[in-house]
């Protein structure tokens, strides 16, 4: 004890008030230089690419000429993959959470399945493309086409969606399902009726946090073969289309101001889609509050 | 889940609920099906690849140049790992200090609005920090200290990639801190010790495989960085140690290939999938490290 307490209090007190002050100070400048840079980041994006947003920007096709392009087969294309990723990861997802979370009995399988679960969260996106590439475009033969975008990202949110479901059912009190089935319904009647209303703020929450990861990635629907230049928007599922990122990266790559320019629009845009689905995910968690 | 739940399994018999958790168990099931896929997606184009360009060759070469059929992965790992260890050396330090700051120094009000905001960070798409590095980071922060420095280059690509992991890092590490119970804190301050010295005397070292988990998460998302690096770091293959100049990584490649299309069955398209196995491997290797490493050394207060 005497040593611990001669390093803890220590006998430079000199050093110790301007010390505390400094160290304070550091630490919080540490913290602002995350918000700074958010800040240069916004302001950069808005100086250069507010101007480029009006009617045509977003109703208009890819063009070579810059005063003509516009954004608007992207933009489709980002709108049909967040409904098509939903439809296809959300009830997966979901559904691997419950049985996880309410079924699985504890032994070596669901262990194994857990530990993978875990993993594949952390797989790098662009091997996700890699997949695609490998699995859709090729084996499966659906070539450059929105399927192929759209299942490729699905199976990236899957992981981000059942870690987040499964958070969201444990968080319902076990009180619920044994009362429901000391009056007799079955498991899954419990769950049905009980446990899934009151967990969908949280479901819902993390799904659409997730997915607003999944629409903003761009190297996964790159590498599974999007395109850049796309003259018509996708009506179909086996369609070529482009999404917003693709639009952008390819603005981004260009040395030309006003291709940067263009560029900064399609992020304002992009931001945008991408805020108001964070604002619908907070609107959610605020409505259906989860103060038990 | 272990709260005494009634056995239910008496004599009615119930197919709806053994079809349910039999669709339920399929859903879980199918995570296992992608990871063969990733596995069998990658290493079938890999191996096919390694059948035409030896292991040793790859793995040791320091020219990739795949026109004259030269495939040295050292000079892709290069700037994958410069770029890595300059975000490191940035985003580690600051994010740690910030953590401090978030789980020690600031007021609980001030830290629900900076924590959610620096989380904003961690959103953004990384094409857009691609397009940060070339329009704010080189011309305006660079070009002002080394006015010569080219537009692609590798230390607005590490400037860049430190941003997008500095709220992962700080946001775990404060997760960390916070859970050091509070008595060890009052402990130190009863003994007379400063709020500094508490942080880093008593809270750090308490929270040391977090913060270490943290980091390793870090490194690992800016191996697998993609958009940023390929925007902001080029696609000039070398061993560059001028910051200034640019690099490729091993993911820039992969993408500057796919968005080329290659065709099947070619040596460049094989080569991507082996450098997607490289990096699936070393994402993997991190990520373990990093679960075994809390495993090891969490304490349980």
């Amino acid at each position: 004890m005497a040593i611990a307490s001669r390093t803890i209090i220590g006998k430079r007190k000199r050093w110790s008030v301007l010390g505390e002050r400094a160290a304070s100070v550091v630490f919080l400048g540490a913290t602002l230089v995350g918000l700074v840079a958010l800040a240069a980041l916004l302001y950069t994006v808005v100086a250069q690419g507010a101007g480029e947003i009006d009617g045509p920007f977003i109703r208009n096709f890819a063009s070579r000429i810059p005063a003509r392009a516009g954004i608007w087969p992207p933009l489709i294309g980002t709108l049909w993959l967040m409904v098509l990723v939903t439809i296809a990861a959300f009830p997966l997802g979901v559904g691997a959470a419950i049985y996880l979370e309410e079924f699985a009995p504890r032994n070596r399988l669901t262990a194994a399945i857990e530990t993978n679960i875990a993993n594949l969260a952390a797989v790098p996106s662009i091997i996700y493309g890699l997949l695609g590439l490998a699995v859709f475009y090729r084996a499966l033969g659906m070539g450059r086409s929105l399927l192929t975008g759209a299942l490729t990202l699905s199976l990236l949110v899957l992981p981000v969606i059942i870690i987040a479901s499964r958070e969201a059912l444990r968080a319902i009190p076990q009180a619920i399902r044994s009362g429901a089935m000391a009056l007799g319904a079955t498991r899954w009647e419990a769950i049905y009726k009980l446990v899934l209303p009151a967990a969908v703020p949280g479901i819902m929450t993390g799904t659409i946090l997730g997915l607003s990861r999944a629409i903003g990635e761009t190297a996964p629907l790159l590498v599974a073969g999007a395109a850049a230049f796309v003259a018509f928007t996708p009506d179909n599922l086996l369609d070529a289309y482009s999404a917003l990122p693709i639009q952008i990266f390819d603005w981004v790559r260009r040395p030309q101001a006003e291709f940067q320019s263009l560029a900064a629009g399609a992020i304002l845009v992009l931001l945008a889609v991408l805020l108001s689905m964070n604002a619908i995910a907070i609107v959610v968690r605020n409505r259906y509050g989860r103060d038990r | 889940m272990a709260v005494a739940s009634p056995d239910l399994k008496s004599g009615r018999k119930r197919p709806v609920e053994r079809a349910v958790k039999g669709a339920l168990f399929a859903c879980a099931a199918l995570s296992v099906l992608v990871t063969a896929g990733i596995i069998y997606s990658l290493f079938a184009d890999t191996i096919s690849f390694f059948k035409e360009v030896s292991v040793v060759d790859y793995l040791t070469g320091t020219t990739w140049s795949p026109q004259s059929r030269s495939f040295g992965v050292l000079e892709l790992v290069f700037g994958t790992m410069i770029i890595t260890v300059g975000a490191m050396l940035i985003a580690g330090p600051l994010g740690i200090a910030a953590a401090i700051y978030l789980s020690e120094y600031a007021p609980a009000k001030v830290r629900s609005v900076i924590k959610p905001t620096l989380e904003v960070l961690a959103g953004i798409p990384t094409v857009v920090f691609g397009y940060f590095a070339l329009n704010f980071i080189t011309p305006n922060l660079l070009r002002s200290i080394v006015p010569g420095c080219g537009i692609f280059n590798w230390a607005s690509a590490s400037i860049v990639v430190a941003l997008f992991i500095l709220p992962v890092v700080a946001s775990l590490s404060e997760d960390a801190m916070r859970a050091v119970p509070r008595s060890l804190r009052d402990g130190a301050y009863g003994l007379g010790a400063s709020k500094l010295r508490v942080s880093l005397r008593i809270v750090l070292p308490a929270a040391l495989s977090g913060l270490v988990a943290s980091l390793i998460l870090g490194i690992s998302r800016a191996v697998g960085e993609t958009m940023a690096v390929t925007i902001a770091a080029g696609a000039t293959p070398q061993i560059a140690l001028n910051p200034c100049e640019s690099v490729q990584t091993m993911t820039a490649y992969i993408v500057q290939v796919a968005g080329g299309e290659a065709s099947a069955g070619s040596l460049q398209y094989g080569s991507i999938f082996a450098l997607g196995s490289t990096l699936f491997l070393i994402t993997l290797a991190l990520n373990h490290a990093s679960i075994r490493f809390v495993k090891r050394f969490r304490q349980v207060y």
